[in-house]
């Protein structure tokens, strides 16, 4: 008998997403647990001591943290569609574009977005967009990163197919354009329609009220970042 | 280099002997008895092949076999897993087992991160910079020997992921100790007890610095580039 799967969840996190599109995909129902991420339960913080951040995979009397580990996990203990490729080279070219992902995009966007330090801003904006044109380079023609199906590098760059948008809206700062990236702005157009992804993606209206509520605090934390 | 040869494809190692990324991929090449070139490389003069090879971040290791460059160590360890079958694994097999390596092999770069914060911590604060360095290594230090729990590697029994990700970072204790003023054996001593296993494994010793010469590198490093012990 399987293992009920739930998910340690809090509105609106990118983060959140990766995992709960990886189990639609495979086809793994699940069930949500809403976190109040300023008042952390006993549940988050006995699973994931380390972080003590969502998502968290709870499967049976297992606990996966890190959303793309979970990813990752999903991919490997639930039949389905393959999330990453059978070639190993082609596997690991998978990997290394998710974490650039991971590693190229939060910083600097956040920056990029709330910072109020505009000459600061200026070089990081450059640096997000040199980065954006990787991406674009990297799609080559395909419907989504991981070729005619949705793969592990699209399940990471979620956040750049629904999020950027509305950060965009609410700051005024206008980075991943149609002019500028066709390509990058179609496939998140492609992720954003697909019918089992869409499923879990936050309403977009709900998403653009909660950020721009909280807007002041984003200005205080990237400021904060430019310091470092 | 030595080791029972595997009809690879050619296997060439962009490599900087220091650097513990790279030492990650050497220790796994080892371990899995795989033959390789290695060609160190000059990052203050990078060259066409590094360049070409890992044009997003031009930095070591990079694993190039049959002509194709694989980047990212944890990405190569995986690699060499996945193209080369019937060498002996790193991951394990179960999928809840590797979802735990995978967590503690990322989370154990806390070690190099912090062990940065703490060598080149700057003394002329009343040491209070350095001070946050060191409670914060040794939060680290301490979640991991939690996670050892006792064992004799991360692996388990065999020497496995976890233990190839961490083990470069080991060969730094002594440094973060003498500039920390810690001991890893009084904070963690199970964890002490792993990093003397990894120094006197051979693909290790082989392929990291000695702790005295870490040390020795470390000084001179503070002299010349920092100007200053």
């Amino acid at each position: 008998m399987a293992s009920p799967v739930k998910v340690l969840d809090t509105f609106g996190s990118g983060f959140v997403h990766r995992a709960l599109a990886a189990l639609r995909l495979k086809g793994v129902p699940y069930e949500l647990i809403q976190e109040d991420m300023s008042n952390k339960s006993e549940l988050l913080l006995k699973h994931n001591p380390i972080h003590k951040k969502v998502p968290v995979l709870l499967h049976g009397d297992r606990a996966v943290c890190e959303s793309l580990v979970i990813v990752e996990y999903i991919d490997e203990a639930f039949n389905g569609p393959p999330l990453l490729p059978a070639d190993p080279y082609e596997r690991a070219m998978a990997r290394f574009w998710a974490q650039f992902i991971d590693q190229k995009f939060a910083g600097p966007f956040w920056m990029s977005f709330w910072s109020t330090d505009d000459e600061s801003r200026q070089g990081i904006m450059m640096e997000a967009k040199q980065n954006l044109l990787l991406l674009e380079a990297q799609l080559q023609g395909k419907r989504f990163f991981g070729g005619d199906s949705i793969g592990l590098v699209d399940i990471a760059g979620s956040a750049l197919a629904h999020w950027l948008g509305v950060f965009q809206e609410i700051s005024g700062v206008a980075l991943l354009t149609d002019d500028e990236y066709p390509v990058l702005c179609q496939w998140a157009k492609c992720y954003t329609d697909d019918e089992t992804v869409k499923q879990c993606l936050p309403k977009r209206d709900e998403l653009v009220a909660y950020f721009t509520a909280n807007k002041e605090r984003y200005k205080i934390l990237a400021n904060a970042m430019l310091q470092k | 280099m030595a080791g029972a040869s595997d009809d690879g494809g050619g296997l060439l190692l962009l490599d900087v002997f220091g650097s513990p990324f790279a030492q990650r991929v050497r220790i796994a090449l080892a371990e899995k008895g795989l033959a390789y070139e290695r060609a160190e490389q000059d990052l203050a003069a990078k060259g066409d092949l590094l360049r070409r090879s890992n044009p997003v971040h031009g930095k070591v290791p990079v694993l190039l076999h049959a002509g194709r460059a694989v980047c990212e160590s944890l990405a190569i360890l995986h690699y060499l897993d996945e193209a080369f079958p019937s060498a002996p694994p790193l991951l394990p097999a179960d999928p809840f087992a590797r979802a735990r390596a995978r967590f503690w092999a990322e989370y154990a770069d806390r070690v190099h991160f912090c062990g940065k914060r703490l060598l080149w911590a700057r003394r002329d604060d009343g040491g209070e910079e350095a001070a946050a360095a060191r409670a914060e290594m040794v939060g680290v230090l301490r979640a991991l020997d939690a996670e050892l729990g006792g064992r004799e590697f991360f692996g388990g029994e065999a020497f496995g992921y976890v233990d190839v990700a961490a083990a470069p970072f080991a060969a730094w204790f002594r440094a973060y100790e003498r500039r920390g003023g810690f001991s890893v054996a009084a904070e963690c001593p199970g964890l002490a007890a792993w990093a003397a296993r990894c120094a006197a494994r051979e693909s290790v010793a082989a392929n990291v610095y000695a702790a005295d010469k870490v040390c020795e590198l470390v000084e001179l490093y503070r002299q010349r580039v920092l100007g200053h012990t």
